[in-house]
């Protein structure tokens, strides 16, 4: 690696200085107002705000409604954290299986990506509405009777997949990466010493992976606690009841639409809270199970 | 222990052929070395003995089976990669014994077979490391060690010491030999390596452009080989070879000098081969060949002066004592060994037989 000296103190800063700016404004000092407003309760007409301390965590903390939105996180959570990481793989080693239009394969699985959340989950929507969803008909057909507008694990499931659908196309790209960068010679080596290519995918492709598949747990997580707000907001907005609403889009719907400013405020310190101590968890006892090359 | 036969095997990439047709049987025991330049096709040859390549046409048989429809690991084979090929999130004990951990082998005797291969490569204080806390020399073993607990019927070796330094290339060299006198297995390995190729070979192909120009032993191919790349290619430094018309029993060098010499063809355009170690000094004796020294390499025991025919820019390379005055510049007049010289057509590049042992 090559280090450069720069000969004058200021000049270093002011090369990162964009990078620091956009990075204070847009999320240290909105951090900061979140952290100040948790801790402020305004009156009915936004005109005057008191301190009240952690009062506003207190009361959070003991609403029935936000642990059910804790626990509805949790479901959410694992599903879309781990479910787009197995269905990439599945379609990344198929992937590398194709001799010819690879090419094309690739793009379109990268394709979903570049499609807005919102896009995605209007998407969703109408594939799946009970009345006119394309294919909500035929899982009628098949005796199911579909309906995520009442019911609510159908609503659960429905956000699931949106979710998921929008969140493969990253995760494929960075395995097939991931299955490029894993020398051939060693699946040979395997090939002579016996292994099946299910043994070798097991015993030698998923491991050397770790370093990838432990990126995309980590980043999964993030998606799924903040960046699927889209998704639901378009899906169900919450719905049926409060079946869908995750910790994000309720510290929405409580600050922007409840105009609750205080507990949103001190719901959105505490995501942040457990986001931290997720992260902190998985790179503390998980990263040290991974093998990096 | 197996017998290894190749039976005009052939290998083609989209329409084009990259192995013309090899013939080769590997006696039981044997350790065959395939040889050439980069590109010549060897590894290739080997990967489809592997079964890592497919076999375009022909037949190869492993112990008296033909292999070409079977899996690489229903062959029976042990391979060593030129990168070694080690599995890096494993220890070296897990790599050596993956394989015989899938052939589920009795414990005890996946216990006997790694002390008897951790013992003999001298891998025994890292056996518990991962291959990154090894050395190359030590990552050379364990690949070797990987494909020694197996004992399958036959070892392909593929460049295996191209990525050690010089000293650990012989040391490795040696030890490649020893393992082969001791176990006995049957063994194919490639290299581009001419000193690899000699030392160890029982028999050597000599690959070319996807043809084995020559199966012989080392010492065969040295003295008699079979075609003007051979020549070229074996031998170090590399043989000289001239273009020369022959008439009345005389060869015209270029330069224009006649160079005298039994059992010459009739006429016509050749190519004679003539090695720098056959040329002896002749001073200013009728007939030899006037060089002019353009520089000198010193090696101790030799030097070789490397020049040009005088009057002409056909490079010579000839072999002096260690101890030689001469010095850049000088003009030295050589003549060739009479019974070692080696005649090429200029046409098929093949041997021109007549003038063998003439």
């Amino acid at each position: 690696m090559q280090r450069t000296v720069f000969p004058h103190k200021v000049l270093p800063w002011l090369l990162l200085a964009p990078q620091l700016a956009v990075t204070l404004i847009f999320f240290y000092w909105p951090a900061g107002q979140a952290f100040r407003q948790s801790t402020l309760r305004e009156d009915p007409f936004g005109l005057s705000s008191t301190f009240v301390g952690l009062a506003n965590f207190r009361r959070v903390l003991s609403d029935p409604s936000y642990l059910n939105a804790l626990q509805v996180t949790v479901v959410f959570s694992l599903f879309v954290a781990f479910l787009p990481m197995v269905i990439a793989l599945f379609l990344a080693v198929q992937a590398e299986k194709i001799v010819r239009g690879r090419g094309v394969y690739r793009t379109l699985m990268i394709w979903p990506y570049a499609v807005a959340t919102a896009i995605a989950g209007m998407l969703w929507l109408f594939m799946f509405n009970p009345s006119f969803g394309t294919l909500a008909w035929p899982l009628r057909q098949m005796g199911i009777n579909w309906n995520p507008l009442l019911n609510s694990s159908h609503a659960m499931i429905l956000v699931v997949a949106a979710a998921t659908w929008k969140q493969i196309s990253y995760n494929f790209l960075f395995f097939v990466a991931g299955l490029q960068a894993i020398p051939r010679s060693l699946l040979e080596a395997a090939a002579i010493d016996g292994a099946s290519r299910r043994h070798a995918f097991w015993t030698i492709v998923f491991p050397l992976l770790a370093p990838t598949t432990f990126f995309l747990l980590v980043v999964n997580t993030v998606y799924a606690l903040f960046d699927t707000f889209g998704i639901i907001h378009a899906v169900t907005g919450g719905g049926p009841g409060k079946a869908t609403e995750t910790l994000v889009y309720k510290v929405y719907n409580d600050g922007f639409v409840n105009l609750n400013m205080g507990d949103s405020a001190a719901q959105s310190v505490i995501l942040m809270v457990i986001v931290i101590a997720l992260t902190a968890f998985q790179f503390r006892y998980i990263e040290r199970r991974v093998h990096y090359g | 222990m197996a017998r290894i036969l190749l039976n005009d095997v052939r290998k083609t990439y989209d329409r084009q052929e990259v192995i013309h047709g090899i013939t080769m049987d590997i006696a039981d025991g044997e350790f065959v070395v395939i040889v050439g330049p980069s590109g010549c096709g060897k590894s290739t040859l080997l990967r489809m003995v592997a079964g890592l390549e497919g076999i375009s046409s022909g037949t190869i048989e492993i112990g008296g089976k033909v292999v070409n429809a079977l899996e690489p690991r229903d062959r029976n084979i042990a391979m060593v990669f030129q990168n070694y090929a080690l599995y890096p999130h494993m220890t070296v004990r897990e790599n050596m014994v993956y394989g015989l951990k899938i052939a589920k082998l009795p414990r005890a005797e996946i216990d006997q077979r790694l002390a008897r291969a951790a013992k003999m490569l001298e891998l025994e204080p890292y056996l518990d490391r991962k291959p990154r806390a090894l050395s190359g020399g030590q990552r050379q073993r364990v690949a070797m060690g990987r494909a020694l607990v197996r004992e399958p019927a036959a070892f392909l070796l593929d460049e295996p010491l191209s990525n050690l330094d010089a000293k650990l290339r012989l040391q490795m060299r040696l030890q490649i030999k020893d393992m082969h006198l001791r176990t006995g297995q049957t063994t194919l390995y490639v290299t581009h390596d001419q000193v690899e190729a000699m030392t160890l070979a029982d028999r050597l192909i000599v690959m070319n452009s996807g043809i084995a120009d020559q199966i012989g032993t080392p010492l065969e191919v040295y003295e008699r080989p079979a075609s003007e790349f051979v020549a070229g290619f074996i031998g170090s430094p590399a043989m000289n070879i001239l273009t020369v018309s022959v008439g009345d029993g005389a060869a015209i060098l270029p330069g224009g000098r006649r160079l005298s010499l039994p059992g010459l063809p009739a006429g016509g355009q050749f190519r004679l081969g003539l090695r720098p170690e056959d040329l002896r000094l002749a001073g200013a004796t009728e007939g030899a060949i006037p060089v002019e020294l353009r520089s000198l390499e010193r090696l101790g025991a030799d030097a070789f002066g490397y020049g040009v025919i005088e009057g002409t820019d056909v490079p010579m390379t000839v072999r002096l004592p260690g101890n030689s005055a001469a010095k850049r510049g000088d003009r030295l007049g050589v003549l060739p060994h009479e019974s070692r010289l080696h005649l090429f057509s200029v046409e098929t590049g093949r041997r021109f037989e007549p003038a063998r042992g003439a």
